[in-house]
Formats: structure tokens, sequence, C-alpha cells
């Protein structure tokens, strides 16, 4: 700790606005993956096992993905079909 | 039966090629019998790292797609008889590197050696997950900076997911954290994350801390692993990761600034 660094002391360090923002969104991409049901990935290859019977889609075309809302959990479903169709 | 590490990260340019080189040299220097693997298909780099870049004939995919047989395709090192190199194929085609394929060679070189290194290519994309799949171990290369560890985040994610052991329910991946690129003095500073900070971020067994140091350049310049050079903060911290790997209990080094003299004192940084 120099002389100049009491000059700066009031200011927070960068490193630990660093550290804030880090633990706030790691802890936040953590939750969304833990919550995320293991069954997911099968839904959407059944998903997509289904749609492929009427219409030819890649397997990205389709989104499965789960948000939640307070007490309500939606399952959305994104389906991006042929335009030529 | 091969004990199959992943060298990971995410974030590209964070070291993992140049702890891939160092681990696996640094293995083999103790007699034990080690491959590293290039999976960065398209960008081959490893052979570069490992000074053998001259000597590639053949390359993982080759091996894959049964144009070479493995023996013809590694490259034993000629400062270390324990030590192979199998090279990245400069091939386009990302899609060369089949689950099936890479299995079938991990498989056959689990007979043979007792470590095989898979140095991954940045990114989340099909060559990293190929990388990962098959191992039993991860060492999670992260620099003390935002987007790094953010990445490293992801990984744990993705190996806790997308890998063998955990298709089959088996023990999950090991997971180490290797901190690089870090410097003690920035720490001390407030300018750069410190290796508590990361760690409490992560939650992950420290296999070590490697200074921010130019040997690392003047390794990678040479094609001579920076664990070579005994000299060196970085090539000493390497030495340090090994033991620890294989059981030994370390104390960390190299994890506090220099002491200044009376003017840096005065004057901070």
């Amino acid at each position: 700790m120099g002389l100049l660094d009491l000059f700066r002391k009031n200011q927070k360090s960068s490193a630990s606005v660093a550290k804030e923002r880090l633990q706030i969104l790691v802890a936040h991409e953590r939750s969304a993956r833990d919550n995320t049901p293991s069954y997911l990935p099968r839904l959407k290859e059944d998903l997509l096992k289904v749609i492929r019977r009427y219409v030819d889609i890649e397997p990205d075309q389709v989104q499965v993905t789960l948000d939640s809302d307070g007490n309500q959990e939606f399952l959305e479903l994104n389906i991006a079909l042929p335009e030529d169709r | 039966m091969a004990r199959t590490i992943v060298i990971t990260s995410g974030k590209g340019g964070v070291g993992k090629t140049t702890t891939s080189a160092a681990i696996a040299m640094g293995l083999a220097q103790r007699g034990n019998r080690t491959a590293v693997i290039d999976f960065d298909v398209g960008l081959r780099n490893l052979d570069l790292v490992m000074g053998c870049e001259r000597r590639v004939v053949y390359d993982f995919v080759n091996v894959i797609t049964g144009e070479a047989t493995l023996n013809q395709a590694l490259i034993r090192d000629k400062r270390c008889d324990d030590l192979y190199i199998l090279p990245a194929s400069q091939t386009r085609d990302k899609e060369a590197l089949t689950q099936e394929g890479v299995g079938k060679v991990l498989d056959e070189m689990g007979k043979t050696f007792d470590y095989i290194v898979c140095d991954s290519p940045a990114g989340i994309e099909h060559g990293a997950t190929m990388a990962m799949y098959f191992a039993d171990d991860a060492i999670v290369v992260t620099n003390p900076e935002v987007s790094s560890v953010r990445d490293s985040d992801r990984m744990l994610g993705i190996l806790a997911s997308k890998s063998r052991r955990a298709e089959n329910a088996e023990d999950p991946i090991r997971e180490y954290l290797l901190l690089t690129r870090y410097s003690p003095e920035r720490v001390e500073r407030g300018e750069m994350l410190g290796v508590d900070d990361v760690q409490e971020i992560l939650s992950l067994d420290l296999l070590g801390v490697i200074p921010e140091s130019p040997d690392v350049l003047d390794a990678s310049n040479k094609g001579a692993p920076i664990i070579l050079n005994e000299q060196s903060d970085a090539g000493q911290a390497y030495t340090d990761v090994i033991s620890r790997y294989l059981g030994d209990d370390v104390p960390h080094r190299f994890l506090d600034a220099r002491k200044k003299g009376l003017f840096g004192r005065l004057f901070g940084g």
C-alpha cells in the first residue's frame, strides 16, 4: 500500500467488482443448469421424431426450454418450419 | 488401463496447449508412458509447442479413418523416451473426429500407455466435447479474468453432463482448477482476481497456480515445453502441478508479490 493509494482508498478495487459480478452470474447460470430436468434432451429427441414424420426439419430447428417465473414453470417449444412448405 | 486427462477451458488463449505440453512432459519425465493428443482439428498447434512439427507424417484423423496405424502416427519425443505426440489433422471436416473413432483409438492407446493427455480446442463445439467425452480427469485451465472464469464454469456443466462417465452413471470426472497467467503483484493491487476468489466462485480443487512469465513465450518459441525450464517460475510451478496430480502434498508457490524496495513501497503501484 503506497502513499498514492490513500487517495484511491474509497474506490472499490476492480478485482472485487469482478468477483461480485461473477458470483451473481455463476450462481444464476448454475441454477438454470441444475433446474433443467434431465428428460429435456430426450423429450426434444422424441418431439423431433414425431415432427419429422410430417416435416423434414433439422435438429437445431427445434428448441425446448424450461423457464420459471415465480411459482409457474413454462415449457417452451419453438419449432422453426422450413419456408417452402 | 490408461488414465485419460482432458485439458479444457472453454475460452481460447488461456494456456491449454502450453499446459498439455507441460503436463504430458512432466508425467513422462517421471517414467509414466504418456501420450498427448491434439484435438484441435483444423488448427494444429500442439506439434509446434512440443517442437515436433517437422516430424508429422500422419495424424489423429488418419488413424481414425484407418489410413495409418496408431504406431505410424505417434511421434516419439526426442527428449523423453516415454512421451508420444499424436498431432491433430488439418482437415477442415470437423466431424472427422467421430465418437466411435476417438473411442477406438483411445482404447487401443489405453493398452500401452499410463496417461493420455487430451489437448482440447477452445469453445464448446464438437472437438471440445470429443476431447472431454472419454476423460477420467479434467484440468480446467483458467485465467484470473471474468470471461475465462465464466467459461470455465460452463465447461464444468458440460463435463458433468456430456461425458461417458456421466452417460453411464459412473463416478464423475475428477475436476481440477489450474490458474494460469497469475500475477501476484496485480492481485495485491486489487487489479486481478486472486486465487481464493476464483476458487470460491468455481469451488474446485486447486491443482496449481502458474505465474505469468515471459519464459512461457520463450518456451513455445523454441518448441520446448515450459516444464523443461527448471530455472523458470512457471516451469517450477508446473513441476509442482505434476507432483500434486500424482498425490504429493506440495505447498503452492509464487502466490505472493515480490517484496518491493522503499521507493516502490512509498509510491505504490
